[in-house]
């Protein structure tokens, strides 16, 4: 009888839809601005990883006879000042664009949620850590990221570092403030009465409530990523050229933006579809994982 | 209660706890002593303030450090000082020997597990078992403290079960791995009056069946008549009597404990005014010259400032800290010695 009614209990699981199942992800799929974001930056994810196959020729080869082709059947993009094809670098420099911010989220995603978790658990790591972050949190962003950049060579891998240590006190912070708050809540106290030990508490308690605003954070953080490594190889501290990455493009397009303004210009629109397709995506999630804006909406 | 033979199960004694505000540490517990045998329940009343929490949470080793400290006394669980465990023996030691209840069943759950998951979690924290055996177990213990259907509840997030549901877990959980003592901090405060009542002839009838000892934290003398066998009554970090349940509500002999009862309303008179005690808890930082409750005390005397009275025996079970009993003179309080570790 047992099993019986324990089989009919797991059936009646399965047969509920996904959406039955899982009801954020029908509140997210209803959230119009999510959907145009999400599907943006799944367009643009797509480009990026495809961009061998999408790409019509090698992205740094020069064909001088083709110089300044504006936008055409031919040339989708146009040309540069080199004749190269600039569908091929705008494609090659998505792949690098995301490349950074994803590496950028993923070290944010460690450092951030480690040094967060700590000096928000640890009473006594506390001040020691978020004194540190106040130091790397008291310079501009772009300042830092420049300086830390200019220090280390310019490279992607330098980007990257560079772009993480500005962004991952800011991530520490929030994952701080969220562990104050859950530490203090009743089950964690019953989980101690339970004999659980801290970092089991942390693992299983802390951090699983702590996740909305993490989410909404990175998806934040990859955004200011994506537009900062642009700025820093804009000003020749990213990857260096020939390496495609939109920065370098509007970098070099940018003496010629009274004849061939394409070419600045279709780097730049790519630039700002990626943000806008990222924040819209991070605002869809704050509005359905946040609870408290919630409240204020129904 | 054979007393003589074996040793209790819990005994506390001379226990003081601090907290460390800015106008310097105030006493939230003074010379708390008390014994408790296996299979004893015993309730401890008090308003709020007035220490009984903060002395569960002592027990549990959970007293949130700073600014909580124990600053004398020992607490002797099966004749281990509780105090002096490390840190990692204590762990080990609760939701195994030692479980507690929480007052507040809503958010006493994770959020983002299912009772079976959480309730496994807590059997394997204690017990090499298979996940088979802890899924078993959870849904034995969730039979156990009334839930119906319990395999199927088991994949059910804490949002879905009501406040009277989710303490019937959390009991689930505190009792699975059959606990000596079970430490319930105000179990049904935060419940509605009929749950109350399920809940604590649950508590009374799983108290029997495990045959554990029970120290039940409450405000309200109600469950403290329905439960427990034996009654501290604590003010102002002190206790001011100490009696079996008959004695307490019989014979009160603490003037505290007499205007606790008088509070109670008369279900048959029409009453306009409740009674109430005068005053307030004192300030632990400004507390009064003597007897801490003589101030607000209808039988206070000149004699009450002098010093802060021990526990004298009433009778050779009943012990309360008012030197009324005594003829209002503080010697002859040889009696004292009656209670175990009090002065």
């Amino acid at each position: 009888m047992t099993t019986a009614v324990d089989v009919a209990g797991q059936v009646d699981l399965r047969k509920r839809s996904f959406l039955q199942r899982y009801p954020m992800v029908r509140r997210l799929l209803r959230h119009k601005a999510f959907v145009v974001g999400a599907g943006l930056f799944l367009v643009i994810s797509l480009v990026a990883i495809f961009a061998d196959l999408i790409a019509p020729s090698d992205p740094s080869r020069m064909a001088v006879r083709f110089r300044f082709r504006p936008p055409s059947a031919e040339h989708w993009f146009g040309t540069d000042n080199l004749g190269r094809s600039q569908l091929s670098r705008i494609v090659y420099g998505a792949r690098l664009s995301l490349g950074i911010g994803l590496a950028v989220v993923i070290m944010n995603a460690v450092f951030g949620v480690a040094l967060g978790a700590a000096s928000g658990y640890f009473k006594r790591l506390d001040n020691i850590l978020m004194r540190v972050t106040d130091a790397l949190m008291a310079f501009p962003p772009v300042l830092l990221a420049l300086g830390i950049a200019a220090a280390l060579g310019p490279s992607s891998l330098t980007a990257a570092i560079a772009l993480a240590a500005v962004y991952i006190p800011r991530t520490a912070r929030i994952v701080r403030a969220s562990v104050l708050v859950v530490r203090e809540m009743e089950f964690v106290q019953a989980a101690m009465a339970m004999g659980a030990g801290n970092f089991r508490i942390l693992r299983k308690h802390v951090l699983p409530n702590c996740l909305a605003p993490l989410i909404v954070q990175l998806t934040f953080v990859f955004a200011f990523a994506v537009v900062t490594e642009a700025t820093l190889s804009f000003l020749g501290l990213g990857s260096p050229p020939p390496t495609p990455t939109w920065g370098n493009m509007i970098a070099e397009g940018r003496q010629y933006i009274r004849d061939a303004a394409w070419i600045t210009l279709i780097p730049g629109i790519a630039l700002a579809l990626t943000v806008l397709s990222l924040n819209l995506l991070g605002d869809g999630l704050r509005d359905v994982l946040d609870p408290r804006l919630k409240i204020a909406q129904d | 209660m054979d007393m003589a033979s074996t040793p209790p199960l819990l005994s506390v004694r001379g226990l003081r706890i601090e907290f460390g505000t800015d106008q310097g540490p105030a006493r939230a517990v003074d010379d708390l002593s008390f014994d408790l045998d296996a299979g004893e329940v015993l309730g401890i009343v008090g308003e709020s303030g007035s220490g009984k929490s903060v002395t569960a949470l002592s027990i549990m080793g959970l007293l949130p450090t700073p600014p909580g400290r124990v600053t004398a006394g020992e607490i002797l669980f099966e004749g281990e000082d509780l105090l002096r465990k490390s840190r990692n023996d204590m762990r080990k030691l609760r939701g195994n020997e030692i479980s507690m209840i929480f007052q507040e069943p809503m958010t006493s759950l994770n959020p983002v597990f299912t009772i079976g998951d959480q309730l496994t979690e807590a059997v394997r924290w204690h017990e090499r078992v298979s996940m088979a055996t802890a899924r078993d177990r959870a849904i034995e213990m969730l039979g156990k403290v009334g839930i119906p259907s319990p395999e199927r509840r088991l994949a059910d997030y804490p949002h879905q079960l009501s406040g009277g549901m989710r303490q019937r877990v959390m009991i689930a959980m505190a009792l699975s791995c059959s606990p000596k003592l079970l430490l319930a901090d105000e179990p049904t405060t935060a419940l509605d009056v009929t749950i109350q009542a399920q809940i604590l002839d649950l508590l009374r009838a799983l108290q029997e069946e495990f045959r554990m000892a029970v120290i039940i934290i409450t405000h309200n003398l109600g469950v403290v008549a329905e439960f427990a066998d034996r009654v501290l009554v604590m003010y102002a970090g002190r206790t001011v009597e100490q009696a079996s349940v008959e004695g307490v509500f019989d014979r009160p002999s603490h003037p505290y404990t007499e205007g606790l009862l008088a509070s109670i309303p008369d279900l048959e008179a029409d009453v306009l005014r409740l009674t109430a005690i005068p005053g307030t808890l004192p300030n632990p930082h400004e507390l009064p010259p003597g007897c801490r409750f003589q101030p607000r005390c209808g039988y206070a005397r000149e004699e009450c400032t002098a010093a802060s009275p021990p526990l004298l025996a009433v009778s050779p079970d009943h012990f309360a800290a008012c030197i009324r009993h005594n003829g209002y003179r503080l010697d002859g309080a040889a009696a004292a010695m009656a209670v175990p570790g009090a002065r």
